[in-house]
């Protein structure tokens, strides 16, 4: 879907990003993720030609950006940025609706697409004739998603879209973010510097460092494989927390002991992770909770069981 | 009717047409330069925003040309643009030129930068980023650019009257060289109030949220040019003949007044100042002026006086005005002042104006010069037994005057002198003189008995007849009200006078001001 094709981009004498090659498959979520100044951001607004490469090339289903109009390019490409950039002097109404209007949708179309999306999105109705300083900051960026959806559009962009807000609200909008029916069928490229958020949500990750990327794969890929040092030690601070985070119930299974099911149990599936499956134990009433395989096999789980059932299957697939 | 009891209220009543006719002068004068200066300033603004390299250089341009002096800057006007309306929009508008292209640079600037980078991500045209999201964020700041522009402007276009583009100015320097408070401050009130109302005003509008904002921005330019129209309306002028008179004779009896009633004088007139007056005379601009008999500009720019056959303009003998507490304190002070009287007469004084005028020689040296070759120069003695402070009024022939007196006193006393030049017109001379800021400054017989003790009509009427007449009557006086003596005249007499231009004259055939009557009149 999105090709990236050895892209160097210069600042002056600096190297923002260099020689970068990227294939980012349809309905992909692919994360990049580095510290601050690594290029990410750089890297990003190159997709939507905010920032004009130097050299390589960028093209979206087989067409070369480059030769597109940038303005109709930027309004068929979603993009959501830390800062919600929203305008301040627009209602929240008026706001999310700038491309429709762009795009010269009738008034009706528009309307109801925005109702639409922010019940998706959980904003109340009210809000629609505020202004974005009025709302929270979590509600401030659920408005800079919606103005980003609001066409439909197939590929998204989102450059620390999570990073302004605090840890709770995070949390609960990460989790919003991962359930939203819309964003399953676009093709997201992502910008984090948090680690486990890149692990939460990516389909892939790209780890960048001084301009390159230093590795591109899926969680495990990362976790299990590094290309090199830098990025086995760019991950070894939170090892155990992103362990949990890249196994499933599914993986462990056969480690998990063979529990009798009392029927009045919260039931999940064996698609959860361990991780999500802890936090999970922790909300729910006597600390048990059923886990249910694709074959339709039933097991009781408490904190003990998961959290053996993960060493053993961890010492047994030593992956290294 | 005296003018001296008459009360504020009743001079603005009496004066009301004109105060209208000045008030919405000024506020036409204010607004067609600020719409100009808008439609210059905002452009030039957002293009220095966008092409930041070029700010640094644009506004310190704009931020030099408002530090031009307003007296100078409308000086430069004159011969590239005339006088009247057009150099003054001109300089008004240099003036609110640099707040508004600052205020407009820096209100784009400090749109948050995300906000802009949103609005290309979202593919918004640069235009369209400009006109939705960039000018209506700063537009705060640019209205504060203009509340501040405006009320230089309505400052500023009081001096508009010193070229004949009318204005409160008008009432104002008028009524400064007139030492007439009334009519001072039935410009200044105006004026004052116009700039708080439109500060005001201004505010508002600023204030006014975003939700109103686009009306506000459809409004605004409209108020602003029906404003301007104030200035073009009124102007309306058919006269063959134009005649351009300072804000002071305009007022007078000896002056505007005494033209009208005396010679049944009606010409088209407009109010300008005497700096600028000769040269829009010369440039054509003008035809007739209200200049002063042995001003060197005469000679300079081959004008020549259009005779007063009906003696409405009284003698104006120039002679050393002093405090007698100074001439006690100073012994020797009267004998070295009077060595002059009678010494320069007027085609000599024309002759010295024209150096200094014309041919911009240094007072100083016009007056050394003179007095060597009068045979009156002596070396400075360097005493210090004292110092004698000389004032004079802010134009060449008084620098001279002053000048000369103080080489005779360090020549012929033993005093040390400071000068106190350009004390700007009469009142404020006259002023530091009461107020012992200075001991002397020359003044003029006419000046004194018309401006300064301003008697009523018989008594003026008996005076003037004869130079000497004046001279006792205004001596006396003066001795009596303030404790001022007038010493010797000096010998020139420097009344007013009208003036045209030589040829125009010539070609006309007037010689007199009733000559000048009968042409204005005919058909
Ligand atoms: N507009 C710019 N002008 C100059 N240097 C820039 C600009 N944008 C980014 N850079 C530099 O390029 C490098 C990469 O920046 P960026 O892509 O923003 O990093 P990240 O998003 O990973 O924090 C940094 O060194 C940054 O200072
Ligand atoms: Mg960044």
């Amino acid at each position: 879907m999105i090709e990236i094709k050895g892209v160097t981009k210069y600042f002056g004498n600096n190297t923002a990003v260099q020689d970068i090659s990227l294939n980012i498959a349809e309905r992909e979520n692919l994360i990049l993720l580095g510290t601050s100044g690594c290029g990410k951001t750089t890297t990003l607004k190159m997709i939507n030609r905010l920032i004009e490469p130097d050299s390589g090339t960028i093209s979206i289903s087989g067409k070369n950006i480059a030769e597109q109009n940038s303005e109709l390019l930027r309004r068929s490409i979603g993009y959501v940025m830390q800062n919600t950039g929203l305008f301040p002097h627009y209602t929240i109404e008026q706001n999310i609706a700038v491309v429709p209007k762009l795009l010269k949708w009738d008034s009706k179309k528009t309307n109801s697409r925005i109702e639409e999306l922010i019940e998706k999105l959980s904003l109340p109705q009210i809000c629609l004739k505020q202004f974005p300083h009025q709302l929270s900051g979590g509600q401030q960026q659920r408005v800079g998603l919606a103005r980003a959806l609001v066409t439909d559009p197939p590929v998204l962009l989102m450059d620390e879209p999570f990073g302004a807000l605090d840890n709770v609200t995070r949390a609960s909008i990460q989790a919003e973010f991962k359930a939203l029916e819309e964003l399953k069928r676009k093709t997201i490229v992502m910008v984090t510097h948090y680690v486990q958020e890149a692990f939460e949500l990516g389909d892939r990750i790209s780890l960048m460092d001084k301009g390159i990327i230093v590795q591109t794969g899926t969680p495990k890929e990362l976790l299990y494989n590094p290309a090199n040092d830098f990025v086995k030690e760019f991950l070894d601070g939170q090892r155990l927390a992103l362990e949990f985070k890249v196994t499933t119930i599914k993986d462990v299974w056969s480690y998990l002991p063979n529990g009798n099911a009392a029927s009045d149990q919260e039931k999940i599936n064996d698609e959860y992770s361990i991780w999500s499956t802890l936090e999970l134990l922790k909300s729910t009433k006597n600390k048990t909770l059923r886990v249910e395989s694709i074959h339709g096999e039933c097991k009781t789980v408490d904190f003990t069981a998961i959290t053996s059932a993960f060493s053993n299957y961890q010492n047994n697939n030593s992956h290294e | 009717m005296n003018e001296q009891q008459q009360t504020l209220w009743q001079f603005m009543a009496e004066q009301q047409d004109k105060l209208l006719t000045q008030t919405l002068q000024h506020v036409g004068l204010t607004f067609i330069s600020l719409l100009i200066a808008i439609a210059i300033g905002l452009p030039l603004g957002i293009f220095i925003a966008r092409k930041r390299s070029f700010s640094g250089s644009v506004l310190a341009i704009a931020g030099v040309l408002q530090t031009i002096p307003s007296i100078a800057l409308l000086g430069f006007m004159i011969p590239l643009l005339g006088i009247g309306a057009k150099p003054a929009i001109v300089a008004l508008l240099i003036y609110a030129l640099l707040p508004i292209i600052r205020n407009t640079f820096t209100g784009i600037t400090g749109v948050d930068n995300h906000v802009t980078e949103a609005a290309k991500a979202l593919g918004m045209s640069k235009w369209h980023v400009l006109l939705h999201v960039e000018l209506p964020l700063a537009m705060p700041v640019i209205l504060a650019g203009i509340r501040t522009a405006t009320v230089i402007n309505v400052g500023v276009a009081t001096l508009a009257s010193y070229i004949a583009a009318g204005g409160l100015g008008e009432f104002i320097f008028g009524g400064i060289s007139l030492n007439n408070s009334n009519m001072i401050l039935a410009g200044a009130i105006p004026a004052a109030l116009l700039a708080i109302i439109l500060d005001a005003l201004l505010a508002v509008i600023q204030k006014i949220s975003f939700k109103k904002l686009r009306v506000v921005l459809y409004a605004f330019p409209i108020i602003i040019i029906v404003l301007g129209c104030f200035y073009i309306i009124p102007k309306t002028n058919t006269s063959k003949l134009t005649a351009g008179f300072t804000p002071e004779f305009m007022g007078r009896q000896d002056g505007d007044l005494g033209l009208r009633s005396v010679y049944g004088l009606k010409i088209h007139t407009t109010v300008i100042s005497d700096a600028v007056m000769y040269k829009a005379a010369y440039a054509k601009e003008l035809d007739v002026i209200s200049g002063y008999s042995t001003d060197g500009r005469l000679k300079a720019f081959d004008l020549k006086i259009v005779e007063d056959d009906k003696k409405i303009f009284p003698p104006y003998y120039a002679a050393p005005i002093v405090r007698q507490s100074s001439l006690k304190k100073f012994p020797g002070l009267e004998y070295a002042l009077n060595l002059l009287a009678g010494k320069i007469n007027d085609s000599v004084m024309t002759d010295l104006n024209y150096k200094t005028d014309y041919l911009h020689q240094t007072p100083e040296k016009v007056a050394k010069d003179f007095l060597l070759k009068t045979g009156l120069y002596k070396a400075s003695r360097n005493g210090n037994a004292g110092v004698v402070k000389i004032g004079s009024k802010i134009f060449g022939e008084q620098y001279i005057l002053a000048e000369m007196y103080s080489i005779l006193i360090k020549g012929n006393t033993d005093y040390g002198v400071e000068t106190k030049t350009g004390l700007g017109g009469t009142k404020i001379c006259f002023d530091a003189l009461t107020n012992n800021q200075i001991d002397l400054y020359p003044e003029y017989t006419g000046t004194g008995l018309l401006v300064l003790l301003q008697p009523n009509k018989d008594i003026i009427n008996q005076v003037t007849q004869d130079k000497d007449k004046t001279y006792t009557y205004v001596n006396n006086q003066f001795q009596l009200q303030f404790g001022i003596k007038w010493l010797k005249p000096i010998g020139f007499n420097n009344s007013y006078a009208l003036m045209m231009r030589r040829k125009q004259m010539h070609e006309l055939n007037i010689v007199t001001i009733t000559d000048l009557k009968n042409y204005i009149d005919k058909d």
